[in-house]
């Protein structure tokens, strides 16, 4: 572009002037074992071209044949999203030539999805809730993968030439449409990215997909138009592609109302055209220009055969349904006697299902929850990872937790054992055998050690003789300073007061 | 496909298959160039013309009142053909990468790319 | 001349597997063969000389170690058309943009023929990916007809048609999009058949028109054609659109077919194929055939298929739409000829498409784009597809007044070569009385019905029946071949000439 952009609108003022218009479409890849198509992996991060075959390929003459287990996995995102189930579908093949793409056609549910017209109930931060409506989710194919040699950062432009890696050629992917979402005024990017986020966890959910937006298996473009205020007149859309976090969800929508207020204040016209968030400036860029219009020749994909899922297949997948996450938290909530505000942080710190998974293998609530929300978070932080990725399972948690109870660890040696834990050393109790960190409570050991305490501290146990039992503390601090903190504390203050009377 | 598939035909510059003169040179110049194929001038003319004349003959389809008749896209008719999500072996990288034209760090090397991803 | 050679599969067959003869030694004077005519007739393109004795040698072994032959036809010979995908041999097309290339996978037929026992000589000649009625689109050049070697032997599998006629191999493989097994079938005056759509697998068949694609046997008689059809035919999980369904029992059929009794069997004569547009002689051969099938006792009705005018006008629209999405992989991105005209991807590709491909391929792929374009879709592809079920309506009506329907399978004997060449329109029409099989995927075969009196060239005559109704097809190809071949003192194949070096 040569002509210098616009400047950006402040928000308050694009809210004066203009309403937004929102849509997003989702692509989620499916965590099946197999590809859409073929029998090949989708594991994440293999040695590049090893899990390919002839046909995610494009070899000649290599067939496609769908792999059931994405049909259902789409049938069920459908139903979860209140979607109906077409009864007849057929892929389609939409042809347009790009390298990462083997067939040079992409096979899809173009115009016959397997799930249309449904929606999602999305609560605010404030517990607003905003009905979005759903278009369609379809099945198609991802492409391979590109790397752009030679150039700047690995983008496109500039590059001398691109080594390509088909491993993800051919991963099922769900497409999933929203219908408009208009009337959203300021709360627009929160409507988006609360939209997202609920999303991703009701795919989570249903165990089809792990929703790593950091790994690219769910990717979010955002399509946002604005209409003067009240003039009823829907503006020109752009669709901004590559925002990959949540937090970029928010920051594209808020970012294209800005400068898309300031291409219209200035008398401009909004082009409809393909745009890329940029994440470190969090603006958006235009794509490159075609010279000619795409025209994607859909036809019906003659290699694969209708989808036609019976009324008692689409119930069968009704049944498998889970609670749904945010009715799930509401139990949740009520059954641990959370506020609001203490559910929305274990939320928010994705504690909640560790914090159950710990419940589930034995301990109770409301360690489990401390555990995670404060010692674990901590340690979580400090190593600059989501909680859930600690190397420390809630049945290991559940485990000392268990270890404290019986009176076998306490508090501070607990923390040790999960520190051992996190540093590979096993499982807590080859942490707690290897480190030698049992409690001390053999009598035998403990009157050694309380004796000697005694002797050296006379004044107190004239003290404790004369009934100031608070005194014996002191003690009891210096038992469990010569034993390093593992004498069993409460035993050892019975032994002092025996010892005294 | 339903209706849908494309803007329908209207406005000047559309033609149905009633239309004398079917496909000009330019038009042949512009599916060449969606095709990817570098066609030279003097293939251009060659087939325009023939073009223009196949045509004018498959036009014929248009004569078929057909209004109501579903279309037909697979002869045989077989539905819900599912394979179970299980793996089965593949290609090696060196399988893979033994007929590319270039190849490097294990995968395809290509010129570089212009066009951003879909 | 080896008298090998001039044996049916069957008749060799039988000899290989009581010990008469070596499967080396039938494939050894096959090699001969070829390399005695093969330099006049272009039917190869590649000849796996090592591998065939190989294999052969195989056979021998189990066979001296009293093990039952892999099926009826272990050792004997085929000419495999190149468009089947071979680990050990080239796979081109009859293409430049595959020149050289070595699928690094087997076919689903390939597989099967191995599995059998067959030697497999090498790959045939063929139009450019199968697109053309007279092999002269193969890129490496023309197969000859062996009755003449100044005409056409037919195509697009010209080459796999002239190898039987020639000697080179008493079976051979082809694949039938339009008429591409039976036309030259009927042209080198041997048998050819396009099995029911769905009864091959096309899994590692290089797809030219995928709805409409379905390889087939082609030999010298009816017998071996049901044998190798027995063979290749059965359901394969790696095609969508292959049928989960019982081989007819085409052997049986063909047996009982050569008794020589047709009473109670209805033939259908198609009024809308035949007369104009017919050769002279070609209609006499199909007049006469008729006549003898009368004899035999079968009943002839006449049936219309009011449609059946408007297949080669939907074929023409249907073939390249898919073709030019088929084609679409071939970029010289990942595998086949690479030119390195340009510094992008983009221009990479165009220049190896402009140079990889041959006129009739450009041709095609340029009508099949416009034909899928927005705006033109409906007029033209759509409604294509709407002639296509009219068509299979048509096939319905007429099967419920015959068992089989016949007609010329041609409308002229071969033609000499370069005489059509430049005429596109003019080609096209050679297909005009096979394409309705392919457009409704029934089932069609040709047999010999004799020679036509102003040129002394072989007639086709085409036994069509319904899906899944190969075997009463079967049945009156060999009535028929059986009640000519003693009427005329012998095979209509013996009478080709020497070929003239």
């Amino acid at each position: 572009m040569t002509t210098t952009a616009p400047a950006l609108v402040d928000f308050d003022d694009v809210l004066a002037r203009y309403e937004p218009t929102l849509g997003l479409e989702v692509h989620v890849e499916l965590s099946t074992a197999t590809k859409m198509f073929c029998g090949c992996p989708t594991d994440f991060g293999a040695e590049p071209n090893t899990q390919v075959c002839p046909t995610c390929l494009g070899l000649p003459g290599s067939l496609p044949v769908v792999n059931q287990a994405a049909v259902e996995a789409a049938i069920r995102i459908g139903l979860a999203l209140n979607c109906s189930i077409a009864p007849w579908g057929r892929f389609a093949r939409k042809n347009y030539f790009y390298p990462d793409m083997p067939k040079n056609f992409q096979t899809s549910q173009y115009d016959e999805p397997i799930a249309v017209n449904g929606w999602m109930d999305v609560q605010l931060e404030d517990g607003e809730v905003v009905r979005v409506g759903i278009e369609r989710a379809h099945m198609e194919e991802d492409t391979g993968k590109s790397l752009h040699v030679g150039g700047a950062d690995g983008r496109i432009h500039g590059a001398e030439y691109s080594l390509l890696d088909y491993n993800r050629a051919g991963v099922p992917l769900i497409e999933i449409v929203t219908k408009m979402i208009p009337d959203t005024g300021a709360r627009a990017p929160e409507v988006a990215r609360a939209y997202v986020t609920q999303l991703r966890d009701l795919i989570k959910s249903l165990g089809v997909s792990d929703v790593r937006m950091d790994q690219g298996s769910m990717r979010c473009d955002v399509n946002l138009s604005l209409s003067p205020t009240g003039s009823g007149v829907l503006g020109t859309r752009t669709e901004t592609k590559n925002v990959n976090s949540l937090r970029s969800v928010e920051r594209a929508v808020r970012f294209e109302m800005q400068r898309q207020a300031g291409v219209l204040d200035g008398g401009g016209s909004i082009v409809q055209e393909t745009r890329h968030f940029e994440e470190q400036s969090g603006s958006t860029r235009p794509g490159r220009r075609k010279e000619t219009s795409e025209d994607y020749r859909y036809f019906p994909e003659p290699d694969l055969v209708p989808i036609a899922p019976s009324a008692e297949w689409v119930e069968e997948l009704r049944g498998t349904l889970p609670e749904l996450p945010w009715e799930h938290r509401k139990r949740i909530q009520e059954a641990w006697g959370l506020s609001d505000e203490e559910l929305r942080d274990l939320v928010n710190a994705g504690a909640l299902e560790l914090i159950e998974a710990t419940v589930a293998e034995g301990a109770p609530a409301g360690e489990a929850r401390s555990w995670w929300v404060a010692y674990l978070a901590q340690q979580a932080n400090m190593r600059g990872v989501e909680l859930a990725d600690l190397p420390i399972t809630p049945a290991q948690v559940a485990r000392v937790i268990a270890l404290v109870a019986a009176g076998d660890l306490n508090n501070k040696l607990a923390r040790q054992v999960v520190d051992g834990v996190l540093a590979g050393e096993g499982e807590p109790d080859e942490v707690v055998e290897k480190r030698g960190l049992k409690v001390v409570s053999d009598d035998g050991a403990l009157i050694a050690a309380v004796d000697e305490a005694l002797a050296a501290q006379p004044d107190v146990v004239e003290k404790i003789k004369g009934g100031k039992v608070q005194a014996a503390g002191a003690i009891v601090g210096a038992v469990m300073k010569a034993t390093k903190g593992q004498a069993d504390a409460k035993r050892v203050r019975e032994l002092i007061i025996e010892r005294c009377s | 496909m339903p209706a849908d598939s494309g803007p329908a035909v209207s406005g000047p510059d559309s033609r149905g298959p009633d239309s004398t003169g079917a496909i000009s040179r330019d038009e042949v110049a512009h599916l060449a160039r969606l095709a990817r194929l570098a066609v030279t001038d003097d293939e251009l003319d060659v087939f325009a013309g023939q073009l223009d004349v196949i045509l004018g003959a498959v036009a014929r389809v248009g004569e078929v009142a057909a209004e109501d008749i579903p279309p037909t896209s697979h002869a045989v008719p077989l539905q819900n053909v599912f394979r179970p999500d299980v793996r089965r072996p593949g290609l090696s990288q060196e399988q893979t990468l033994a007929c590319a034209p270039a190849a490097e760090e294990g995968r395809f090397r290509v010129p570089r790319i212009l066009g951003e991803e879909q | 001349m080896s008298d090998l050679t001039r044996l049916t599969a069957a008749e060799l067959a039988t000899r290989i597997h009581t010990g008469d003869v070596s499967a080396v030694e039938a494939a050894q004077a096959h090699l001969d063969r070829i390399a005695e005519v093969d330099g006049e007739v272009h039917a190869f393109l590649h000849v796996g000389a090592e591998a065939a004795l190989a294999n052969a040698a195989l056979v021998d072994e189990a066979i001296k170690a009293g093990t039952a032959p892999a099926s009826p036809l272990a050792g004997v010979p085929l000419a495999l058309k190149d468009v089947f995908t071979t680990v050990d041999m080239p796979t081109t097309c009859g293409s430049k943009m595959l020149e050289g290339w070595r699928p690094p996978y087997d076919a689903t037929l390939t597989a099967r023929l191995r599995a059998a026992g067959i030697t497999i000589m090498g790959k045939t000649n063929m139009d450019e990916f199968a697109m053309g009625s007279s092999t002269e689109h193969s890129a490496y050049g023309p197969t000859r007809n062996p009755w003449d070697l100044s005409r056409i032997p037919g195509g697009s599998g010209g080459g796999s048609a002239a190898a039987l006629a020639a000697f080179e191999a008493p079976l051979a493989i082809g694949t039938d999009t339009g008429g591409s097994i039976r036309q030259p079938a009927a042209v080198t005056g041997t048998v050819g058949v396009k099995p029911t759509y769905g009864g091959v697998s096309r899994y590692g068949l290089v797809a030219c028109a995928s709805s409409l694609d379905q390889g087939g046997p082609c030999a010298r008689t009816v017998l071996d054609a049901a044998l190798l059809h027995e063979v290749i035919a059965g359901h394969d999980p790696l095609d969508s659109t292959s049928i989960d369904a019982p081989v007819p029992a085409v052997v049986e059929a063909a047996r009982i077919g050569a008794q020589g009794d047709l009473s109670g069997v209805r033939i259908g004569v198609v009024r809308e194929l035949g007369g104009e547009g017919y050769q002279p002689g070609v209609r006499a051969s199909f007049d006469a055939a008729l006549r003898r099938l009368e004899k035999l006792g079968a009943e002839i009705v006449e049936v219309s298929c009011p449609h059946f005018e408007y297949g080669l006008a939907a074929y023409y629209l249907i073939l390249p739409s898919e073709v030019s999405s088929n084609l679409a992989r071939f970029d010289a991105m990942r595998y086949g000829l690479r030119v390195d005209k340009g510094a992008s991807a983009e221009e990479v590709m165009a220049a190896t498409r402009e140079a990889g491909f041959g006129p009739e391929a450009k041709r095609r792929i340029i009508l099949g784009t416009y034909a899928l374009s927005s705006g033109y879709y409906d007029a033209y592809y759509g409604q294509a597809q709407k002639v296509r079920t009219l068509i299979s309506r048509d096939f319905a009506a007429a099967f419920e007044q015959a068992d089989v329907l016949v007609s010329p399978t041609a409308p002229t004997t071969a033609f000499p070569i370069g005489e059509k060449v430049d005429d596109p329109l003019a080609m096209y029409l050679n297909d005009l009385a096979t394409i309705p099989t392919n457009l409704a995927g029934v089932a069609g075969m040709s047999v010999p019905s004799g020679l036509a009196e102003e040129d002394g060239l072989p007639v086709g005559l085409q036994v069509m029946a319904p899906a899944l109704g190969e075997a009463v097809m079967y049945r009156v190809g060999a009535a028929f071949e059986a009640a000519r071949d003693a009427d005329e003192g012998g095979p209509l194949i013996a009478r080709v000439p020497e070929v003239a070096k």
